[in-house]
Parts: structure tokens; C-alpha cells; sequence
């Protein structure tokens, strides 16, 4: 990092080389299969190296007209050649801190920051690459400027809560639909072999799927190996990954909701996962991340561990729940077994689901609207839905199939509560 | 509140359209034609009709509370400091009508508190007053 004027500071030197790496590692890797196969005609390996040195040129460019600083309660990042783009991201608007660090990063001892605002992932900020230790004190820095502390204050120290062993997480993976569908197939192939005229040609096209479902599975494994949650004042900490690792940190007061899920094939083992949803972008994030992985709180874990991250995660007890009346049973024959809801004057805690049991529970004050939706079934029998919409896309805690008047009085109860849990958080 | 059943206009089209068809293929087969027509028009507007009558909303101290929907009845709750920008949108056929929709915007994706068929004037001074009120009473995410 060279420092410039201003305090204006430079990205590592070694940044290209990393952001490149990728691409001209392909590139090589495709000289390397020509001339081994021995097809490369005269001067077509001179266009692949063009192509490769313009990457390569392209992010040395890159690298030299970024620059950024932190400028008391602003992160400040400038890049871009021809389109000159200037990003001030508000300390105090911060959602989450990430230190990502891809293989080839790990490799040289660089991580990538990524702060996280409120909205599309475009608006996130991006630092690739820094040295490792300067990427952790900036975090630290952040962190603390976004707690209103003074941004020299180190980081403090942190307890780690859950670790999810190996095991327990390829388990998962194998008790998962990826896998029974992964496993139908090979049946269905082996049935395929054994009557080789009847179904020969789908007998190729089944194993195409199967050759698509093994990246997936492994993808799972390697994004979420060795995953530890742990506890800081500054926020809860998750690291994961096994090739590239990834350290989230999100704020606690910064969190909107949390859900458990606890798929069938799960249940037997007591096992669920955790998801937590935070105002930033959770959506596609280059190749590397998935939607799924990076709401995860906890890939795979006990209830009672589930449970007590819940709570840290809400900063509250749960409220007592209730099922809808036995009348529900008619509209909601299958789900009707685990639904139940319940809030109390903090927080709002909900339960759907058959196959898949999901319980939502969301703190009042991230409320963003309160909607009641009746359908012509549910009024036959008098009931209603109230749903608490948070932040995001399809975060919500459904009351499902409460008795109509209620459902009325929980509208006007819930807009009520959370208007006085926003007003005493400020 | 007032609301104007903008898609009579489309229907009325429709019916014109069906008629002229009607017309064109000549004898009984062009009167039952014109019939079925203007039977699944008026049929038409009589769903629009209650379902615009359905569309209401109120404006309270804190929040704007929107009810649609016949069938499957709808009523959103959106505290005005939840509110991140609110939307006037006119299309061709609105503006022949001097109406307006209103639309705001949470930052949850769900949240649906849309109010169309509104006269123009009717649609500014909401989207000022909504402006100004989630200005006084925002929050934070």
C-alpha cells in the first residue's frame, strides 16, 4: 500500500496479478491443451498471450487508478479509468463487513473488504485486495467508527460460540434433496444399464443431470467447511470455506430477521439451519457465493445450539406461541401440524411449513409494513393471515390462518407495537 | 376517495371490436357474436367495478393503511417512516383520463400499498404529503 497525497491510499501491488489470475490461468491452461494436442496452428498462440497480457494490462490499469481512504466516519473509493467512479460509503450506514479471501489471495497473504450497505450488491464497497493484517485493522476500524467509538479502538476480542464439525456438514449434505435426487438418478441409471434398448437414450441425458448435481453438492461442502460462529462486541462473526474463506461480520442491531429451517430428511437427526437476514444484498454475488450461503447463520446444527444463536442473534426470548383455531385444519390440511405464531411487545416468532419447517422470528422495530390478506377459502371459515414484511425480498413472519377478528386486532395491535419498538431504539 | 374505472375504456374497445368481427361474418352467426360480446363485457365491468370500489385507503398519524382486493381481500399497514420513495406513474391511458397512480415503496419487497385510478391533482398532494411526513418521521433500517 503506498500512501498518496491526502491520505489517499493505493490497493496492494500484487491486486492485479490476483484479479487476472483467474482468467490467465485459463488462458494458459488453453495454450498448454493446444500445444500438447498439437492442433495450434502458426501464430495462434501469439493472439491467446495478446488476449492474456490485455487482462493482465486491463488490471494494472485498474489497480493504479484505484485508491481509497478513510476519512473520519467515510469510507472513500475512487476507481475507473474512462468512467470515473466515486463511492462515499457512510460508516454509519454499514450492514455487514466481509473479508473474503479467494484461493489465489490466500495464497499471498491478501484478503478482500467488502462493506456491505443497505440494497443492490452494486452498492457495496469493494477493497481487492489489501494485505491481510491491513484488511482486519480497516474492519476493526469500521466497526468501531460504526459503533460511535473512536476508530483507533482495537478490535475486540471474541468468543467463538459454534464450530460445525466436518462430519455433521457432509452429513447434511448427503441427508439434503440434492442428494436423494443425486441418488434417484444413479437408480435410474443403474435400472437404464440393465435394460439397455428400452431407455438408452435418456440413460445418457440422466447422466448429464448427475454430472451437474456433484459441482453443486461439493459447492456446498467447500463454501460452508469449517464453519465458526462466534460473539464480539462489535457484531457476530462468521467465518467459512475451505479453498476461499470468507469472514462476515454483522452488527447485531443491524440484523431483521432470523430463520430456522428443518427440512424432513433433517428431523431424525434433531439437525436444522439457521439463515439470518440482514438489509444488504444477499442476492448472486459473482461466481464464488450463493444466495443460500450467505444468509446462513449455521449451515447445520442442533436445535438447542440453533436456538441459543437465536437468541443472541435477536437479543431477546422468544414469545409463547399458539396454534390457529382447529377450523385451519380444513384450509391448511398438511401444514396445519406445525403452525403456530406468537409475539409479545419486542419481537414476533412464526411457524410454517410441513415438509419443510420454517420458524421466522423478527424483531418489531425492523418492521417495514404489517398486511392482512384474507382468500376466499379462509373467509369461508373466518380466518386470515397477517404477514410482518422486513427488509428484503420474501423475509416475513406469516401468522397463517388466525381467526378473522384477531386477525384484525393482531393489524392494528402489531402496526401499535412496532411503532413504539422503532420510536424507543430511535 | 374517487376512483374512475379506467379499463372501461379498454372493455369499450373490446366490445366495439367483437362487434365489428360480429358484423363482418354477417347473419345469426354475427348476432350471437355480437352478443357474446357485449354479455363478457358487461360481465367485465362488473368485476372492475367491484374491484375498483374495493381499492381504499386512509390516511392516518402515522401510517397509510390500503385495502384492495374482492376475492382474496388485502389491507397493508406502511408506517410512513418506513417509506423509501414514493412513485406517480400515469400511462397513455391514465393521462387521456387526467388520473394518476401512486405507489410507495418499502424496503421490504412485499409491502404493497399501491393506489391507482387517483385524479392528478389528488396524486400530487398525497406524494407531497407522504414525502413530507416519512422526511419527519424516518427510521432507519
Amino acid at each position: 500500500m503506498t500512501s498518496t497525497a491526502a491520505g489517499w491510499r493505493r490497493l496492494h501491488p500484487l491486486s492485479p496479478l490476483v484479479r487476472s489470475g483467474r482468467t490467465a490461468l485459463g488462458v494458459l491452461a488453453l495454450i498448454g491443451i493446444t500445444a500438447t494436442a498439437g492442433l495450434g496452428q502458426d501464430g495462434s498462440h501469439l493472439y491467446d498471450g495478446l488476449a492474456a497480457a490485455l487482462v493482465a494490462g486491463g488490471a494494472v490499469v485498474n489497480w493504479l487508478v484505484t485508491r481509497w481512504r478513510l476519512d473520519g466516519a467515510t469510507l472513500c473509493i475512487e476507481t475507473g479509468l474512462l468512467r470515473r467512479d466515486s463511492r462515499q460509503l457512510p460508516v454509519a450506514r454499514i450492514q455487514a463487513v466481509d473479508v473474503v479471501r479467494p484461493f489465489l489471495a490466500r495464497a499471498l497473504g491478501l484478503a478482500e473488504l467488502r462493506v456491505r450497505l443497505a440494497g443492490h450488491s452494486h452498492a457495496d464497497g469493494r477493497l481487492a485486495y489489501l494485505p491481510e493484517q491491513a484488511a482486519l485493522d480497516l474492519r476493526a476500524q469500521l466497526l468501531a467508527a460504526h459503533h460511535g467509538l473512536d476508530p483507533a479502538t482495537p478490535e475486540p476480542a471474541e468468543a467463538i460460540l459454534v464450530r460445525v464439525p466436518t462430519g455433521r456438514l457432509v452429513g447434511s449434505v448427503a441427508a439434503s434433496s440434492t442428494s436423494l435426487v443425486a441418488v434417484l438418478l444413479v437408480a435410474e441409471v443403474v435400472l437404464v444399464i440393465d435394460f439397455p434398448r428400452v431407455l438408452a437414450a435418456a440413460g445418457g441425458m440422466l447422466l448429464v443431470w448427475l454430472l451437474g448435481l456433484v459441482p453443486l453438492l461439493w459447492r456446498r461442502i467447500s463454501l460452508e467447511y469449517g464453519f465458526t460462529v462466534a460473539q464480539a462486541p462489535d457484531g457476530i462473526r462468521i467465518r467459512r470455506g475451505l479453498l476461499s474463506t470468507v469472514a462476515e461480520t454483522i452488527p447485531r442491531r443491524r440484523v431483521q430477521a432470523v430463520r430456522m429451517i428443518e427440512p424432513l430428511l433433517w428431523r431424525p437427526f434433531g439437525w436444522c439451519r439457521l439463515e439470518i437476514d440482514v438489509a444488504g444484498s444477499a442476492g448472486r454475488d459473482r461466481a464464488e457465493e450463493t444466495h443460500r450461503t450467505r444468509k446462513a447463520l449455521l449451515p447445520v446444527g442442533h436445535l438447542d445450539t440453533a436456538w441459543q444463536l437465536m437468541r443472541l442473534a435477536i437479543g431477546a426470548e422468544p414469545p409463547a406461541l399458539s396454534a390457529p383455531p382447529r377450523r385451519a385444519r380444513l384450509k391448511a390440511p398438511l401444514s396445519y401440524h406445525f403452525l403456530a405464531a406468537g409475539q409479545d411487545s419486542a419481537t414476533a416468532i412464526a411457524v410454517t411449513g410441513r415438509i419443510r419447517k420454517v420458524t421466522t422470528w423478527l424483531p418489531l422495530q425492523k418492521v417495514q409494513s404489517v398486511r392482512l390478506v384474507s382468500g376466499p377459502v379462509q373467509r369461508s371459515l373466518s380466518l386470515a393471515t397477517v404477514h410482518l414484511d422486513a427488509a428484503g425480498r420474501d423475509v416475513r413472519a406469516e401468522f397463517r390462518d388466525r381467526p378473522a377478528a384477531e386477525a384484525a386486532r393482531l393489524t392494528e395491535q402489531l402496526a401499535a407495537l412496532c411503532r413504539t419498538a422503532r420510536q424507543l431504539t430511535g | 376517495m374517487r376512483c374512475v374505472q379506467v379499463t372501461a375504456a379498454g372493455l369499450a374497445g373490446a366490445l366495439v371490436a367483437g362487434a365489428a368481427a360480429g358484423l363482418a361474418a354477417g347473419g345469426l352467426a354475427g348476432v350471437a357474436a355480437v352478443a357474446v360480446a357485449a354479455a363478457g363485457a358487461l360481465l367485465a365491468l362488473w368485476f372492475v367495478r367491484r374491484r375498483v370500489r374495493a381499492w381504499s385507503y386512509t390516511e392516518r398519524d402515522e401510517d397509510l393503511i390500503v385495502a384492495r382486493g374482492v376475492l382474496v381481500r388485502r389491507l397493508s399497514v406502511v408506517p410512513y417512516g418506513r417509506m423509501q420513495f414514493v412513485d406517480v406513474t400515469a400511462g397513455p391511458v391514465e393521462r387521456a383520463f387526467r388520473l394518476a397512480t401512486v405507489k410507495l415503496h418499502t424496503a421490504a419487497a412485499a409491502s404493497d400499498a399501491r393506489i391507482p385510478g387517483l385524479e392528478r391533482d389528488e396524486a400530487a398532494r398525497l406524494r407531497d404529503r407522504l414525502a413530507a411526513l416519512g422526511e419527519a418521521k424516518a427510521a432507519g433500517l
